[in-house]
């Protein structure tokens, strides 16, 4: 095979992608990963609500209800040799009149009917002694024992380098531009540059219909649902559990839950978009996230918010998950409209989906070397002092704290950049400098510097995700003396 | 982990830490005191305010903020303060322990005699106003562009939009009007800036940059860039926009001095009670904290317009230091100092009775009066009266009393006033 062949290209580097990837290294095959933006996690993988979903809320015997329930049950393992955060705090669906106490017992019933272990249909009070920061006028509530919370960019991180620590290699910066059959194979273009892949998976999340269309199958069109959040400082938590508000059509309405880090998001409004790539914040959804998330917690105290984001999901024209090999090109698998629970089956996709490899052709013999394990970035600030003083003592820049509100060291900012981060947002996603209350108004100018130097790249090209995200416009104005 | 014993710690190598510092070595030559500093060098945020207006009050002369700051590191380079760089405190102990951590020295723990919190403050960000729109580059804090400029000789953008007319705000605009940029626009939502008059009228009104009050940012545009930033007017009673209102106007950056917040991360941890107006520690009138032995000056503490008022704060927080390390402190009962009928707030917030001499009390009022008179009471009794032809929240007020008249609680307010 030549340099630019491959078994597997997989096009799309978020949750499912990342997840196929890691699934797929385990195999002797020459695979791909590729993405139009220049890091992992950069679509809805890196804003979402972060949760690890029970699985009552799929319809019965859906592909979303069998990749839920079975993304359950293989997240805690992922997480621990991944050394990704995982919090099995459990979740509760709360409900204020009889209506709701109809849909929570539909709920109930649709999550016998899907195998979800653990759940228990709450009264108001039984509900608060569970979450004691409950709205009195909680009636009635679905509690989950199995819903759990994650850090959704660092699994598809974790995935990402796993799957590369195993030979997958990655492509990103690279937008696929053209699909064509060629000798048997799929000839994946890039702008200028291309590749040659027995095998596609398509797992582009919002342009999956695009990419899908490329190779003739027009059978399914993905629409863009903006999600808003709004995340708050770490001291002002006050749930320990999931909460959310009944459903309706347009999704699991707005929750309130806690984070892995520590802190604590209320999320998601639900607003169809045009734009695919609309990420904006609206003053509507910052207000629609107050007046709902008080319904559910009257407590909350959103004026210890530290920022607001917006997430894209992939809604697909079927209504459910587009998993299975292409009728229109047996070359082409399909892992599209992967809207929530789309993280929580991430694991349950990555199987299925090289299962369906192996059914459309390609041999997978398991590979010797292969390393199941990632270890995270050392994250000084969770370290005993012991561990503290010994990591220092093994390199002193994890002595130096670069981001204040976070206490991120400059060893930790190296290793991301060692291991991929070419922005200042990807050294933020991998290490959480720049993440705290500050926001980087301290560390972005100290982050810049490591990057700068440990990338070799003059400041005035560094950017803050890539693209036309430019930091800086030059330096000062030069004086001749 | 290294363990070293200190008479007084202070935390932070800024304006405060260095003149309490240097005010507690003066009061007691015989102690050790040592400061801590995260930075690589000794004086804070001065080092990257390179304009002047520093030091008018304090040295009678007109310095840049490197050049104020250096008058105290030449000082302290004599005088036997230990200083540690590049030294970040983790943990402050009700035991007074000092947790630190240093790429040249590992882990640390200081034990102190006493403590002085002279950490400074943050800059509040976009995501705490909640701003709309995309996420694009471009968006900084007006220190943080600050830095950028001053410090790193780059240029954060071309065409400015500014929100907010705090100080820093004004000096930046001012700043890269000068270094070629071009600064569309400053928005206040306030009818008034919370800035000091002189920088309004050198900075903006010289140059010739528009300020509006009573307007906000009401979206961000750009997906990748700051490409335009609307503005609309604000209701004066409501803050919010008025529908109709809305200019975008055409920028690539929009940089925010929409206020500063105290450091108190580090206070908070150690179970010290905050003043929830100051966002700093509950003090008394020698800035001793409610840990015994834990003494706070400067922005930490609260919020300042002149660092010449923090030299003065931070020098009475380190002679304290000293005196409570040497065992001299006076332990009388103290009295409550509340801030009534507009004034936001007072520091200190209680005072010792049975002192002689006089004690300043700094406050803030929370609108522009114009003519204004405060007044402090004891009970009923007027122990204090100063009048101004005019009192804003842009400007850090200041009363004297008599200590000896202080029997019991105290009030601050203003009477005879005309909210304008």
């Amino acid at each position: 095979m030549s340099v630019n062949e491959y078994d597997v290209a997989i096009i799309g580097a978020g949750v499912t992608g990342c997840a196929i990837a890691r699934q797929l290294s385990q195999y002797s095959v020459r695979a791909v990963l590729i993405d139009a933006a220049e890091d992992v996690a950069m679509g809805a993988s890196r804003a979402n609500s972060a949760i690890v979903h029970a699985g009552y809320d799929c319809k019965p015997g859906s592909c979303e209800a069998r990749m839920n329930v079975r993304g359950n049950e293989l997240f805690e393992t992922w997480c621990r040799d991944l050394s990704v955060p995982f919090n099995r705090c459990g979740s509760l669906v709360i409900g204020f009149d009889d209506d709701d106490a109809k849909t929570l017992q539909d709920l109930y019933e649709r999550g016998l009917a899907n195998g979800v272990p653990e759940m228990k249909l709450l009264s108001g009070d039984e509900a608060r002694a569970v979450e004691p920061s409950l709205s009195p006028l909680v009636t009635k509530a679905l509690w989950a024992g199995s819903a759990a919370i994650t850090c959704p960019y660092q699994m598809t991180i974790a995935c990402a380098e796993n799957a590369r620590d195993n030979g997958v290699e990655w492509r990103l910066g690279a937008r696929v531009t053209s699909l064509t059959r060629e000798d048997g194979c799929i000839r994946v273009a890039m702008g200028e540059k291309s590749l040659l892949a027995r095998y596609v998976v398509n797992a582009a999340g919002v342009y999956a219909d695009e990419i899908s269309r490329m190779l003739g199958d027009d059978s399914f069109t993905i629409s863009p649902r903006k999600g808003e959040y709004m995340l708050m400082d770490r001291k002002n938590t006050c749930v320990r559990t999931v909460v959310f508000q009944t459903p309706t059509k347009m999704g699991k309405g707005i929750l309130v839950s806690p984070t892995v880090d520590g802190n604590m998001f209320a999320g998601p409004t639900s607003v169809d978009i045009a734009d695919k790539g609309d990420t904006s914040v609206t003053a509507e959804g910052i207000a629609q996230l107050t007046e709902k998330s008080k319904k559910s917690v009257p407590g909350i105290n959103l004026r210890a918010v530290i920022t607001s984001f917006a997430g894209v999901r992939a809604q697909p024209s079927t209504g459910d998950f587009i998993i299975g090999i292409s009728k229109a090109e047996p070359r082409l698998i399909q892992a599209a409209g992967i809207c929530s629970p789309g993280l929580t089956s991430s694991p349950a996709i990555a199987e299925e989906i090289v299962r369906l490899i192996e059914k459309a052709g390609l041999s997978l013999a398991p590979k010797a070397d292969y390393c199941p394990t990632r270890k995270a970035i050392p994250e000084f600030r969770h370290l005993s002092r012991e561990e503290q003083a010994e990591l220092i003592e093994r390199d002193p820049r994890f002595g130096r704290v670069i981001c204040r509100c976070e206490t991120i060291t400059e060893g930790e900012i190296v290793e991301a950049i060692r291991r991929g981060a070419r922005t200042v947002d990807g050294v933020k996603r991998r290490t959480r400098a720049g993440m705290g209350r500050c926001q980087g108004g301290f560390c972005m100018p100290r982050v810049m510097e490591i990057l700068s130097r440990e990338l070799g790249a003059p400041m005035t090209e560094l950017t803050k995700f890539g693209g036309g995200s430019r930091l800086l416009t030059g330096i000062l104005k030069e004086v001749d003396d | 982990m290294l363990v070293k014993k200190y008479d007084v710690a202070v935390i932070g190598g800024g304006p405060a830490g260095l003149a309490a510092a240097l005010s507690a070595k003066e009061r007691e030559p015989g102690l050790t005191v040592a400061v801590i500093e995260r930075d690589k060098a000794l004086g804070g945020i001065l080092q990257q305010c390179i304009h002047n207006g520093f030091g008018l009050h304090y040295f009678g002369e007109e310095l840049t903020g490197p050049e104020y700051a250096n008058r105290f590191i030449e000082r302290i380079k004599g005088s036997g303060v230990d200083v540690y760089l590049d030294t970040m405190v983790l943990e402050l102990t009700p035991e007074r322990r000092v947790v630190c951590v240093s790429a040249a020295n590992g882990l640390m723990a200081i034990d102190a005699g006493a403590v002085v919190l002279a950490m400074g403050c943050r800059e509040r960000t976009r995501g705490a106003l909640n701003i709309p729109g995309t996420r694009p580059a471009g968006v900084y804090t007006a220190g943080c562009a600050q830095r950028l400029v001053n410090m790193e000789g780059l240029m954060p953008g071309k065409k400015v939009l500014i929100l907010g007319s705090g100080d820093i705000g004004l000096i930046m605009a001012r700043r890269l009007t000068w270094e070629g940029a071009k600064v569309v626009l400053v928005a206040e939502i306030m009818p008034y800036s919370s800035g000091l008059n002189r920088n309004i009228v050198q900075c903006l009104v010289d140059n010739g940059i528009p300020l509006k009050f009573n307007h906000t940012v009401t979206n961000i545009i750009g997906k990748e860039r700051v490409e335009a930033v609307t503005v609309a007017e604000v209701d004066p009673r409501t803050r919010l926009p008025i529908t109709g209102t809305e200019q975008t106007y055409e920028c690539d950056t929009l940089l925010l001095s929409v206020g500063l917040l105290p450091e108190n991360e580090l206070t908070s941890a150690a179970g010290i009670d905050i003043d929830p107006v100051t966002n700093g520690a509950v003090v008394d009138e020698t800035r001793q904290t409610s840990l015994a032995g834990v003494f706070a000056c400067g922005n930490v503490l609260h919020v300042h317009d002149l660092v010449d008022n923090v030299s003065d704060e931070a020098t009475l927080a380190g002679r304290a230091a000293a005196e409570y390390a040497s065992g001299q402190a006076s332990r009388q009962q103290t009295y409550a100092v509340k801030g009534v009928n507009g004034v936001r707030y007072t520091v200190p917030q209680r005072v010792h009775a049975g002192l002689d001499g006089k004690t300043d009390i700094y406050f803030r009022v929370g609108n522009a009066y114009r003519p204004a008179t405060a007044v402090v009471r004891c009970g009923d009794t007027v122990i204090a009266k100063r009048r101004k032809q005019i009192m804003t929240p842009g400007e850090m007020e200041k009363i004297t009393i008599d200590a000896a008249l202080v029997t019991g609680d105290l009030t601050v307010g203003l009477e005879e006033v005309n909210p304008s």
